[in-house]
């Protein structure tokens, strides 16, 4: 194995875990390179919790090996790993007030540091979170989100290696979980310290990390950035997780010129490129074709759609949705059944379509990813 | 749902509720402890009881059966600790190691002795700890001499046995409520296991080692067969004073002295305690957080 240029924070090399029959985590290779905001994602019970509990060091993998800066930590127990966690309810300290409950991982240290500067620390630490002056609160006067502050500070006082987040903001309302986000981003960035967040919120994880990964019963699907995951998703799953998606199922054909020609249902045909994430689908896999809402083409007839085209139809409109920006359709083909559009306003076209009109729809090659299920 | 109905009828339900007890503590305590106060600053008549008269002496009396105060006053508290000694461990056991199915036998095995009469396991242990009993045993292997029997000892043996099970279970109750997670936080910022339960698990569950400490304090104050059995009439409480004073001597009024202070004490231990207690409120509120 070669080492790569910077060692990251936290390795997993063939990390599985199982509890009994049940195989919670299957073989992870990942890596969290130092500095970055990394999202771990996916559904409830895929084993994003059990990923960071053997970071955290709270379980040891039953298979394969955790190593921190370089170093092999498995089997190393949770109070000598230099990584801290933001629990989901926060698991504060009821019986100590604020400023107690922030210096606590200071006063685990041997040496302990002096009085004055655990003092200093703590006021640095809590004006960090925005929470000057609430030290000698008891826990339970502060709100939920200043909780979670806490929590925060009583972690990143230790300038932990990586910090774990257990979704941190399940807990929060509408609001305060989107300033909370935009607070921790901020807060990631003054830092430095590389954060690993769970959270099944895609939206949440998207725009939020630097890099995304998302897992399925237990196994890592593909990690990368947002960006790539939209763009070139390993499989059906991740494009399907990762924003919004059409789907056709289909059989894979001969492959020409970076395009894969793909036979719908009822003989129907089009072609689309393979993701440059994976190897392509050979002749004869089932594949699904995705089409991202965004790039599919509205025309009044065919003839209107643009020449650079992999699949024409007709269709009708069934609904529509003014966002803004954006128009989101939903149309029904009579034989690949309905999907979502998304077409920008354009200030030239004089009518958007209405509900109930004929319209003709296509793509272009490039919009159409063929994709192995998963 | 009390409060959608009428106020008068709201109270005339609440006034059924409390009267039986409300009814109870006045007539069989307060009154009584009326009575005795009032007794205490009486004399006594020729013949034995109580002859009406104001007078402290019963109170300036008091250093004479001061040996039955210092008995008391220590034997009880450090009965209690003792108790708490042998109590924790256990239910830190209990509550936190033992799996499911031992947590339940162990809980019913510490309970057990209560079916049968404490008269009973008092004169068990009364053969136990006497001469053909440990002692026994002990010259067995050499060490001659050991008497046990109506010695502090066998009061403070009896005390931690006669009410382990009351320090147990609040304890146990603590601990087991005891968010597990507030562990794994202290061992993510870097405490061990024994930091750990010094910093974390040991507060947390004062409150129940107060309340324990609280039920066992008061009743040893009180108690008189264990003094009387394991002690011998050698260790005597002040509850041993008590029969002696109303009984034996018949001098009600020194006797209703003597049963005025130790109420007394046991009113400050009390207000001490309330004061622990809602000092550590927190502990308790936040346990909801
Ligand atoms: N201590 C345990 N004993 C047995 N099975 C466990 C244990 N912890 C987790 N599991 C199982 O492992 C799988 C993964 O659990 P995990 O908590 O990691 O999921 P998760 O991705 O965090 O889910 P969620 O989003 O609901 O929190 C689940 O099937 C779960 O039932
Ligand atoms: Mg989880």
């Amino acid at each position: 194995m070669t080492k790569p240029a910077a060692i990251p924070d936290i390795s997993f090399r063939g990390v599985s875990k199982r509890y009994g029959d049940v195989v919670a985590v299957d073989k992870v290779d990942l890596d969290l390179s130092k500095g970055s905001f990394v999202s771990l994602l996916g559904p409830s019970g895929c084993g994003k919790t059990t990923c960071l509990r053997m970071m955290a060091g709270f379980e040891q993998p039953s298979a394969g090996e955790v190593f921190i800066r370089g170093d092999n930590v498995t089997g190393v127990p949770a109070y000598r790993r230099p990584v801290n966690m933001v629990f989901q309810h926060y698991a504060l300290f009821p019986h100590l007030n604020v400023a107690d409950n922030v210096s606590y991982g200071l006063r685990q240290r041997s040496p302990r540091p002096p009085r004055e500067g655990i003092a200093k620390a703590v006021d640095e630490a809590l004006s960090m979170v925005r929470l000057s002056g609430y030290g000698a609160r008891r826990i339970w006067e502060l709100s939920g989100g200043q909780q979670q502050r806490v929590a925060l500070a009583r972690a990143l006082i230790n300038r932990p290696a990586v910090l774990l987040l257990d979704e941190p903001l399940a807990a929060l309302d509408r609001k305060l979980r989107h300033d909370m986000q935009i607070e921790l981003q901020n807060l990631q960035r003054n830092v430095g310290i590389t954060f690993l967040l769970v959270t099944h919120d895609q939206e949440e994880a998207l725009s939020m990390s630097d890099r995304v990964c998302i897992m399925k019963d237990g196994r890592l699907v593909q990690a990368g950035t947002p960006r790539e995951l939209y763009d070139e998703p390993v499989n059906g799953y991740v494009a399907d997780f990762v924003g919004k998606s059409n789907f056709f199922a289909g059989t894979a054909g001969q492959a020409s010129d970076g395009l894969i020609k793909v036979a719908l249902v009822d003989g129907m045909k089009t072609a689309g490129r393979a993701s440059r994430s994976t190897a392509p689908p050979r002749q004869g896999d089932a594949v699904l074709v995705s089409v991202r809402p965004e790039r599919i083409r509205l025309a009044a007839a065919e003839r209107d759609l643009p020449n650079q085209i992999a699949f024409r139809a007709e269709a009708k409109v069934l609904n529509r949705i003014f966002l803004g920006e954006q128009t989101e359709y939903l149309v029904a083909h009579d034989r690949l059944g309905e999907f979502m559009v998304r077409s920008p306003r354009q200030g030239n076209q004089a009518r958007a379509f209405e509900i109930g009109d004929r319209v003709a729809i296509g793509w272009p090659p490039d919009a159409a990813l063929v994709l192995i299920k998963d | 749902m009390a409060a959608s109905l009428p106020s008068s009828r709201s109270k005339v339900v609440t006034t059924l509720l409390v009267a039986p007890a409300g009814l109870f503590f006045l007539f069989l305590l307060i009154l009584p402890l009326i009575v005795v106060i009032i007794y205490s600053f009486g004399a006594r008549a020729e013949a034995g009881g109580y002859a009406p008269a104001f007078t402290f002496d019963n109170y300036a009396n008091l250093p004479a059966r001061g040996q039955a105060f210092i008995n008391t006053l220590t034997l009880a508290p450090l009965g209690t600790l003792l108790t708490v000694l042998f109590a924790y461990p256990l239910a830190y056991f209990l509550a936190v190691k033992a799996n499911e199915r031992l947590r339940t036998l162990l809980l019913v095995l510490v309970i057990v002795p209560f079916w049968t009469s404490q008269l009973l396991r008092y004169y068990a242990w009364i053969m136990i700890l006497g001469s053909k009993g440990i002692p026994s045993w002990l010259a067995w292997i050499g060490m001659t001499d050991v008497r046990i029997i109506n010695t502090p000892w066998a009061v403070l043996i009896g005390a931690v046995y006669g009410f382990l099970p009351l320090m147990v279970l609040p304890i146990y109750v603590s601990l087991e409520k005891l968010d597990k997670r507030l562990l794994e936080a202290s061992a993510d910022l870097g405490a061990d296991a024994p930091r750990t339960f010094w910093q974390v698990t040991l507060p947390l569950s004062l409150p129940g080692v107060a309340t324990g400490s609280m039920l066992v304090f008061i009743l040893l104050m009180g108690e008189y067969i264990l003094p009387q059995l394991l002690g011998g009439g050698k260790v005597f409480f002040i509850g041993n004073a008590l029969v002696d004073l109303f009984l034996q001597s018949r001098n009600w009024p020194f006797g209703a002295a003597v049963s005025t202070a130790l109420v007394a004490i046991m009113f400050v231990t009390i207000a001490v305690y309330m004061r622990f207690v809602l000092s550590r409120g927190d502990t308790r509120r936040a346990a909801l957080v």
